[in-house]
């Protein structure tokens, strides 16, 4: 739950930020250098806290910066695809942005960022990373400062095998991420898999599922389940009396809904890029202003929506966005101190970084991650050898 | 109070003023806009006639809906990888024609309606609104799950589809071809709605046993008049497939069912234009509450509750004197 | 597939279905007596679930969480139906689902300003956790196997009001002839209130009883809606008795489904086509199941014409 003075805040932020934040925009009276940034993220509905961590990590990074050459506009997809599809046409026909960001989830980014890129315009994707614009579908207008789709799957596989796992037990949801998700994990766990099991999208309960691994002799779970389904799967996983060891993506066990986990959360292994005790300057300095900010710590979400914003300053710092080749240049060489410390592209614009082990722990009152190894180290994506960019 | 025909022709005027104020101010996003409201227009107007003119509660549109959408993706994105959509028995190639699409997306959404008609038709009532709404979640989860046309992530196509003599991609174009097209509909609509078998339609509607004693085989009647509705539908479909340059499940969703049942009531129920209010004002809201706040949607709630309570018979209802039946 | 894991199975569906179940009652009592299509009666369950973590957060007792989750729906539900829902029962189905539909958005809206974006905390109490031993060597959650109990008990419950008491013989009445109730004398107003005040507790608790092992955030009551009404359709509408065989015919149905079409569809094919085969027929299977019903038997199982 949130406390009082951080809703607070968020509500005023909220009412500022809601249809068009523009912050400081009287100083290009001579348009040298100035960066309009189109940001469509979910804001309403179940899925509105990673869209709202997004933003307010985002925001924090421009506030910071106290450059007056950015604007930011921001509109609410309501996670639905068409919507998207016309705030991104609205973005670039009206609102005449020159880079778009925000989409939180793939089937959204997939349906927005080939449009926006063939129309001439820079996407910085802070949370999606679909498979078919990191091969061949890649594009040289985008840039993918999370990761892709399956990295965080192929460091659990890793770490499984690390571990000396040699039966997993894999569930994911019937869709293109779930599928991709066993397939990441699939790629670098090599052991005897006691069971494949696609659930239903948004399903709830998973008595059936845990019964299945219960009877299946595994000796570890592997599961990427979102948002709620996650948080029902962890509660009824740890009901059900079964001590098997479980890994999954970060996705699950991310600050904002570890608090509604609880102990059932408690000593999982989980796979992330980032994590808040990664020690680095930029880091510490984005955790603690960001609590400052919003009262709550700062999540996986914030920190990719942080690193997309300080991308974007470094960039405008080194050229204009309106040279298109030399902003990209700019983009492409990465000059920030991103708060997961080295962070570089590869050849498709996707990261090259490392994918840590975090473990869910307490401190205090608050349920959080500490790292506990190195997953894999300057990971890159395998679909890039497919992508015709260098 | 005016007369619902002048009505109709001032709605028309401004659906035709503002887009033409669009091309000359340079909005091209308020021409976007205007072409969506006049695509759920269409699909309303095809809802409208199975629910106003026969009194068929339909809560499961979104399958014809999505099913004019799937038609438009399938038939594209293999025209845009050069692959056949199937070799055997015959070879079927993709296609990136309108006119094309359109007649694929009218036969499949009416046959689709056909099927699922036959088995609705012998509910009533709340029963039938809610077999509807099965027929379009099964679609739903099947659309998610199917991974050939991309699943939940839906299909996108780079390029909008064409029409001979025109650019379809000139935000202006494609809404007067989106325009034409309601126009023809309605007016086909209109022609239907006053023939005998609109007339019957309707009088099975008020009252099915006296339609039944002159001899009107009902069911057969109701079930032509529920696939001329998932036909208009369909192709309504299939244009605001080629208005995002993209389709997901999201079409089959019953939220969009729902929301094509809102347009309607919005409008007027059986008001040959109530769609087409209902639609532009359910967008216009949608657009400038979404500036108002981050909690727009409590808005758009309250907006709509009073609607509902307080114009009964919907907008036209409420502006035009001449007064029509309101069944459900 | 053993016959141990079959019938830990056949319990699993027998829950889910008895969860249903009191969201179903709420709603098919709802329909019965005032003929209205409730599409909010989502909403009250996930008022009931945030009461409901809301209570324990402050207090650390379940038991008081489940009757604030109680209490907070029923006098949701009779505000709404006093200030609001009221107007809606001389109208036709369409404005009543375009005005719910309305309170939906409203509701979750106003749920997320009050309690922000972020899923809530509600955990079973301990002396729920955990398992236990069934007769057979069926390792069964405790608290799973209480939600049945819960849920039976309302079951029963339910049918004595109705069966047994004179608010019960108003209730009927109210379903067979709207206007004579209302001719001979009873306050039709507060009846009309109580059972929404009473289907709105129903959808609360079961809100509740299910966030603790689910996830508490907003949108949650949306699927469970829709489920809601396949089961009282299935069932016949205004039926309390075709609410709980629709119940756990569709908690049956959609469990052994999502266990049992993978391995028959892997026995002739490969194992992980027929997993995602499989699994897609099994998400369509309760609507297959509520269409064939429906073809077969328009009026439901238990419905009247």
């Amino acid at each position: 739950m949130i406390s009082k003075t951080a809703k607070h805040t968020l509500k005023a932020f909220g009412a500022a930020t809601a249809l068009s934040m523009t912050l400081a925009t009287g100083a290009f009276a001579d348009g040298h250098g100035a960066v309009k940034v189109g940001m469509i993220t979910t804001l309403t509905g179940g899925g509105a806290g990673l869209g709202v961590d997004i933003r307010d990590g985002f925001m924090l990074a421009v506030e910071q910066s106290g450059n007056t050459n950015i604007e930011v506009v921001i509109e609410d997809d309501q996670r639905k695809p068409d919507v998207a599809v016309q705030l991104s046409d609205k973005m670039i026909q009206s609102e005449k942005v020159d880079i778009l960001t925000g989409i939180v989830w793939s089937n959204l980014a997939l349906a927005v960022v080939p449009s926006a890129t063939a129309q001439g315009k820079f996407y910085l994707s802070p949370n999606a990373g679909p498979t078919q614009l990191a091969g061949k579908g890649c594009h040289e207008n985008y840039f993918n400062v999370a990761w892709q789709n399956d990295n965080l799957h192929e460091a659990a596989g890793a770490h499984a095998k690390a571990t000396g796992y040699a039966n997993s037990f894999i569930l994911a949801p019937n869709y293109p991420a779930g599928q991709d998700a066993l397939t990441g994990y699939k790629r670098y766990y090599d052991g005897a898999l006691a069971g494949e099991v696609y659930t239903k999208l948004g399903q709830t309960d998973y008595a059936a599922e845990i019964a299945q691994i219960r009877a299946s002799g595994a000796d570890s779970v592997f599961f990427f389940l979102p948002g709620g389904m996650g948080i029902s799967f962890l509660k009824q996983y740890a009901d059900s009396g079964i001590e098997l060891p479980v890994v999954g993506p970060a996705f699950s066990f991310d600050q904002g809904i570890l608090q509604a986990v609880g102990d059932a959360a408690l000593g999982v292994q989980n796979t992330s890029q980032w994590n808040k005790d990664i020690d680095n300057a930029a880091n510490k300095a984005f955790v603690e202003t960001f609590q400052a900010a919003y009262g709550r710590l700062p999540s996986l979400y914030a920190s990719q929506g942080f690193d997309t914003a300080n991308l974007i300053l470094s960039a405008m710092a080194k050229a204009d966005v309106k040279d298109q080749d030399a902003f990209r240049a700019a983009l492409k060489e990465a000059d920030f101190a991103s708060v997961r410390g080295d962070f570089k592209f590869g050849n498709n614009q996707h990261p090259i970084q490392n994918i840590y082990v975090r473990e869910v722990i307490k401190e205090g009152d608050v349920y959080t991650n500490k790292i506990i190894s190195t997953a894999l180290t300057n990971h890159q994506d395998v679909y890039a050898a497919e992508c015709g960019l260098n | 109070m005016i007369a619902e025909r002048h009505l109709n022709a001032i709605i028309l005027a401004i659906l035709v003023v503002i887009p033409a104020y669009a091309v000359i101010a340079d909005e091209p996003f308020t021409i976007t806009l205007a072409t969506k409201a006049v695509i759920l227009a269409l699909a309303g107007v095809g809802l409208n006639f199975a629910l106003g003119q026969g009194g068929l509660v339909s809560f499961g549109h979104a399958a014809y809906f999505g099913i004019g959408g799937y038609a438009m993706g399938i038939l594209a994105s293999h025209a845009q990888s050069y692959t056949p959509l199937m070799e055997v028995p015959f070879v079927i190639e993709g296609t990136n024609s309108m006119p094309v699409i359109w007649l694929v997306a009218v036969i499949s959404g009416g046959l689709l309606a056909l099927l699922i008609g036959a088995l609705s038709l012998r509910t009533q009532g709340v029963y039938f609104i809610m077999v509807t709404l099965a027929f379009g979640q099964m679609l739903y989860y099947f659309a998610i799950s199917w991974p050939a046309y991309g699943g939940e992530d839906g299909l996108s196509i780079y390029v909008r589809n064409q029409f001979p003599g025109l650019n379809t991609l000139v935000p202006i174009q494609f809404f007067g071809l989106c325009f034409a097209i309601l126009l023809i509909v309605l007016f086909i609509v209109n022609r239907l709605n006053k023939s005998p078998f609109g007339l019957a339609l309707m009088g099975a509607h008020q009252n099915e046993e006296r339609a039944k004693t002159v001899g009107i085989d009902v069911y057969k009647m109701r079930l032509v008049a529920f696939a001329i509705s998932g036909a208009i539908t369909a192709l309504a479909g299939a244009l605001f497939a080629d208005l995002n340059r993209f389709v997901s499940p999201v079409m089959f969703d019953w939220h969009t069912s729902g929301q094509i049942m809102v347009f309607i009531i919005l409008g007027g129920v059986a008001r040959l234009f109530g769609p087409i209010v209902g639609a532009s004002l359910y967008i216009l809201l949608e657009h400038f509450l979404g500036g108002v706040s981050e909690y727009w949607q409590i808005y758009l709630g309250a907006i709509l509750f009073f609607m509902v309570l307080f114009a009964k018979g919907g907008i036209i209802g409420r502006l035009s004197k001449k007064e029509q039946t309101h069944g459900g | 597939m053993s016959t141990l894991l079959l019938i830990e199975q056949v319990l699993n569906g027998l829950q889910f279905g008895v969860m249903l179940f009191l969201m179903a009652a709420g709603l098919t009592l709802i329909f019965g007596v005032m003929g209205l299509i409730n599409l909010a009666h989502g909403s009250l369950y996930m008022i009931g679930a945030f009461a409901a973590a809301a209570v324990a957060g402050w207090t650390g007792s379940f038991v008081l969480a489940l009757m604030a989750s109680l209490m907070a729906a029923a006098l949701f539900g009779a505000l709404i139906e006093l200030t609001v829902i009221r107007r809606l029962y001389a109208r036709d189905h369409l404005d009543q689902v375009l005005a719910t539909f309305a309170l939906i958005l409203i509701f979750s809206e106003a749920t997320r300003w009050t309690f922000g974006s972020f899923p809530l905390f509600l955990d079973t109490p301990d002396w729920l956790s955990g398992t236990v031993m069934l007769p057979g060597g069926i390792q069964y959650s405790l608290y799973r196997l209480a939600i049945i109990i819960i849920g039976l008990i309302v079951a029963a419950g339910l049918f004595l009001l109705i069966s047994k008491t004179r608010v019960g013989m108003r209730i009927r009445a109210g379903e067979n002839d709207r206007e004579m109730i209302g001719a001979l004398g009873v306050d039709i107003s507060v009846l009309y209130t109580m059972v929404f005040a009473l289907g709105a507790a129903l959808a609360g608790l079961s809100g509740a009883l299910v966030g603790a092992i689910q996830s508490v955030e907003v949108g949650m009551g949306e699927p469970v809606l829709i489920l809601a009404f396949v089961v009282i359709v299935i069932g016949g509408i205004g039926s309390i008795k075709g609410a709980l065989a629709g119940a756990i015919l569709v908690g049956l149905t959609d469990t052994l489904g999502r266990t049992v079409l993978p391995v028959v569809f892997s026995t002739f094919m490969e194992a992980s086509a027929a997993t995602s085969v499989g699994s897609a027929l099994a998400s369509m299977l309760i609507y297959i199941l509520m269409a064939g019903v429906l073809i077969f038997k328009p009026t439901g199982l238990f419905g009247s014409a």
